[in-house]
């Protein structure tokens, strides 16, 4: 464990992190919104989920330090008398878990049936590189709100869990592609090269040289590929919750804050729309710059 | 060269021609769900194809009666009434208007899908007297058969027939026709192009039987569900009339100075329901039984919903709190029994701890959100009030084109609802709100099927009743016994607010129907 501790602290990665101010920034914000949205019930001031602590008569009070603001509520409250902080903390939660799980979701499909094909070649590659194709041909958007479509079809009565699932399937069934494509081309690449041939050669099963031998050789551009989509995915689950297809609206997500809010540009109650949409930049754009020093602090061709 | 000048000259002829044409472009939260006018008896709907489709009798600026197909109505037994047709009349295509038209309307909103079944249901039998007259007969005697005649729009037999639309399109099940996305009326305004969803355009009917107030052309009706969006449209001069103004930018509008508000207290009631048919409830934690079959359930979801805080909050105070299931303004509308009961949550507690609910439950709410003023909000402020009684509410809001087949074919526990009686009398709030459901058309909006025998048997009573003093005493009465029975959840009345350009002149009933023939645009 220590060891392997102090192997991850020499090596160039590490360097080039601790090289990288935007790198550290970016990991700095990531933590804190990573943390506020894990710890949530303990760190927000109040919990908005739960619809028997809200009061409708404290609701639309500005931020604090603005005349009329409560210190109660330090970054104002919504239409509801939600207090926006606690919302962004909880709202986060179900967007850093979207993100997150339709990102694993859609790693593990991508990557075997990338595997497969690119391994495999002839009709397996032909089928599923064409399935890849049909999928690129529809925005994703689409895709999404015809899975979640489907899902409450087949489920009318099944709620907030369903809900979930749905996103998370939808955004992953939509994901999957890059990963495939990805993992495609670095396995052609791989296939051909000495040591696969000399586990073929000596008769390992193919299943086991994609596992052991091939995978890890590709896996680098899918892990930085991974960090970009996180952000994509909860921007997706964003659009979603703002088209009315995402998470129910009495436990509302980042996206569903910012729908919203959106309706009281207008009016002057900016402060129920500009937090969440701020917090929503702040995490995108976070886990984007990793991403991409990520990608940069791989690529052998850059050092 | 010597060519060029003509075609020239016949090009800015033509030109000016286009930008004389007067274009209205109107904006509503939603779409206009069909061009059918027997599909779905829904106020957007309605106003919407009226400009396209007429009645016998239509409402006139100050909501009386006017002459529209028909030009007179006399009654020659309590239970025949006799209509003398408008002659000359013709529909778009050029079929003249007859009695036969009339005839076919008749059934053709009695038949299946058919949404209108509550107000053709008291009908017996309609005669063709001869061309230009008919007769009308009721089962019973129904002094306000006009009334409710001004929803029906008339089609013509002949294209209904050629365009396979004699039945009409059923939304509840999804059934679409022809006469969804064409049109043929004899109405002031000709349908030019539908695309669902997107853009509907109506333009003038030259050939209309009477003198238009109004000088616009055109009408290019557009859905804008997005709140913000909408409100910017209008700013940004890219729509002349808006509907509805969202609460919370009614000042801004105001302030700047170039629009019109139009403010107005609307007909219509919001309300809840409950499903008290069901033995177990669609979606619900308790098994086994239902939970509103209980009045003391209904009454602790009653008495917990903060209403005062709904309308300051919510409403921003542009709604009126009601007890009863008619607003002011409707006929048979009582102001001494319009008291809610109090909002007290401990007593709704109690109560349903009295009812074998001491945790509460879970239960499945429906609700549109863009449909009425500020709907979705309401629900969720319903539902973090009920959360206090130990009630959990399982929240779904959705958009009204999924909303309505929902709830209309009874797929609901709780639901809420908007209602205007569209005869203006509260008969038909007791008919199609509050009486038993039966196939006939009775109860067709009772979407939780509350029943109670004697409101349907004073239902009938009401119906063929002529003197006014007995008639109250037994709305009276069948009020009284909805509101003893909490049948429904009376909440408010909203208040209308639809926004124009200072160029238009726009005329607003209480309804909120909006006749494209009064529209003047400056």
């Amino acid at each position: 464990m220590r060891q392997s501790l102090r192997r991850f602290l020499d090596s160039d990665v590490w360097h080039s992190f601790r090289s990288s101010p935007t790198a550290m920034a970016a990991a700095v914000i990531a933590f804190i919104c990573l943390f506020c949205a894990l710890f949530a019930n303990v760190v927000a001031p109040h919990n908005p989920f739960d619809l028997a602590t809200l009061e409708l008569g404290d609701s639309r009070l500005p931020p604090a330090w603005i005349e009329g603001g409560r210190s109660k509520y330090l970054l104002g409250t919504d239409d509801q008398g939600r207090d926006i902080l606690s919302a962004l903390m909880y709202g986060s939660r179900i967007s850093l878990f979207v993100g997150l799980a339709s990102v694993l979701l859609s790693m593990m499909i991508g990557v075997s049936l990338g595997l497969l094909s690119g391994f495999a070649g002839g009709h397996v590659d032909a089928f599923i590189m064409r399935v890849c194709d049909v999928m690129l041909s529809f925005p994703s958007i689409l895709i999404a709100l015809l899975i979640d479509g489907v899902g409450r079809a087949l489920f009318p009565n099944a709620h907030d869990t369903l809900a979930f699932a749905v996103l998370i399937i939808a955004i992953s069934l939509t994901g999957w592609v890059q990963y495939a494509r990805t993992v495609r081309g670095s396995t052609m690449v791989e296939r051909h090269k000495e040591y696969v041939q000399a586990a073929r050669v000596i008769g390992v099963a193919p299943l086991r040289i994609m596992r052991r031998h091939v995978l890890p050789n590709v896996m680098g551009p899918v892990m930085v590929l991974a960090t970009i989509q996180v952000a994509l995915a909860i921007i997706t689950e964003a659009t979603l919750s703002f088209l009315g297809v995402g998470v129910p609206p009495t436990s509302p997500s980042l996206g569903t804050l910012i729908r919203v809010g959106n309706d009281f540009l207008f009016s002057g109650e900016w402060w129920i729309t500009i937090f969440p949409g701020a917090v929503l930049v702040l995490i995108t754009l976070s886990v984007n710059l990793l991403g991409d020093w990520l990608r940069d602090a791989l690529n052998p061709r850059l050092r | 060269m010597n060519f060029r000048l003509p075609l020239l000259a016949a090009a800015l002829a033509l030109a000016c021609g286009a930008s004389n044409a007067v274009t209205l472009r109107v904006a509503n939260v939603g779409d206009v769900q069909s061009m059918d006018p027997h599909s779905l008896n829904e106020t957007l709907q309605l106003s919407f194809t009226a400009s396209i489709y007429e009645g016998l009798v239509t409402r006139a600026k100050d909501m009386a009666l006017a002459p529209a197909l028909a030009t007179k109505w006399t009654q020659t037994s309590p239970t025949v009434w006799r209509f003398d047709l408008r002659k000359g009349v013709k529909f778009h295509d050029g079929t003249p208007f007859t009695a036969d038209d009339v005839l076919f309307t008749f059934k053709r909103a009695a038949a299946d899908g058919s949404d209108m079944k509550g107000y053709v249901a008291p009908i017996k039998d309609v005669r063709k007297v001869n061309d230009f007259t008919i007769d009308i007969e009721t089962t019973m005697p129904f002094p306000i058969l006009p009334d409710t005649l001004t929803t029906l729009g008339m089609m013509s037999e002949k294209w209904c027939v050629e365009n396979k639309a004699e039945r009409p399109v059923d939304r509840r099940k999804g059934i679409e026709n022809t006469a969804s996305f064409k049109a043929n009326g004899t109405g002031p305004f000709r349908l030019k192009e539908r695309q669902p969803g997107t853009r509907t355009v109506i333009v003038r009917n030259f050939n209309y039987w009477d003198k238009v107030e109004s000088n616009v052309d055109e009408v290019v009706f557009t859905p804008i569900g997005n709140d913000a969006t909408r409100v910017a449209a209008l700013l940004s001069g890219e729509i002349d009339v808006m509907e509805p103004v969202p609460l919370q930018d009614i000042d801004r509008i105001k302030a700047s100075g170039a629009f019109n508000v139009l403010q107005g207290p609307e007909l219509r009631t919001i309300f809840l329901g409950m499903d008290q048919k069901r033995d177990e409830l669609l979606s619900s934690s308790v098994k086994g039984k239902n939970p509103f079959k209980d009045k003391r359930v209904r009454q602790a979801f009653y008495q917990a919903i903060d209403i005062d805080a709904i309308k300051s909050r919510v409403m921003r105070n542009a709604a009126a709190p009601t007890a009863l299931m008619v607003g002011p303004g409707v006929r048979g509308f009582m102001p001494d029994m319009n008291k809610r009961l109090p909002y007290d949550p401990e007593a709704a507690k109690k109560l349903l701890a009295d009812a074998g609910y001491p945790n509460g439950f879970e239960v499945g709410m429906n609700c549109p959100n863009d449909r009425y003023v500020n709907d979705g909000p309401i629900c969720q402020a319903v539902a973090a009030n009920l959360a206090r009684i130990g009630v959990k509410v399982n929240l779904q809001t959705e958009t009204k084109v999924s909303y309505f087949p929902k709830i209309l074919s009874r797929n609901t526990s709780f639901y809420l609802l908007g209602w205007t009686p569209s005869t203006v009398d509260s008969h038909d709030a007791l008919l199609n709100l509050m009486a038993t459901p039966t196939d006939k058309g009775q109860g067709q909006f009772n979407l939780g099927a509350y029943s109670n025998p004697k409101l349907d048997e004073l239902t009938q009573k009401i119906q063929v009743e002529t003197d006014d003093p007995k008639r109250n005493a037994m709305l009276r009465e069948a009020f009284k016994l909805h509101q003893d029975d909490i049948g429904h959840i009376p909440l408010h009345q909203q208040a209308l607010a639809w926004s124009s350009s200072k160029k238009v002149s726009l005329v607003q009933l209480p309804s909120n129907y909006m006749f494209f023939k009064w529209v003047v645009v400056k």
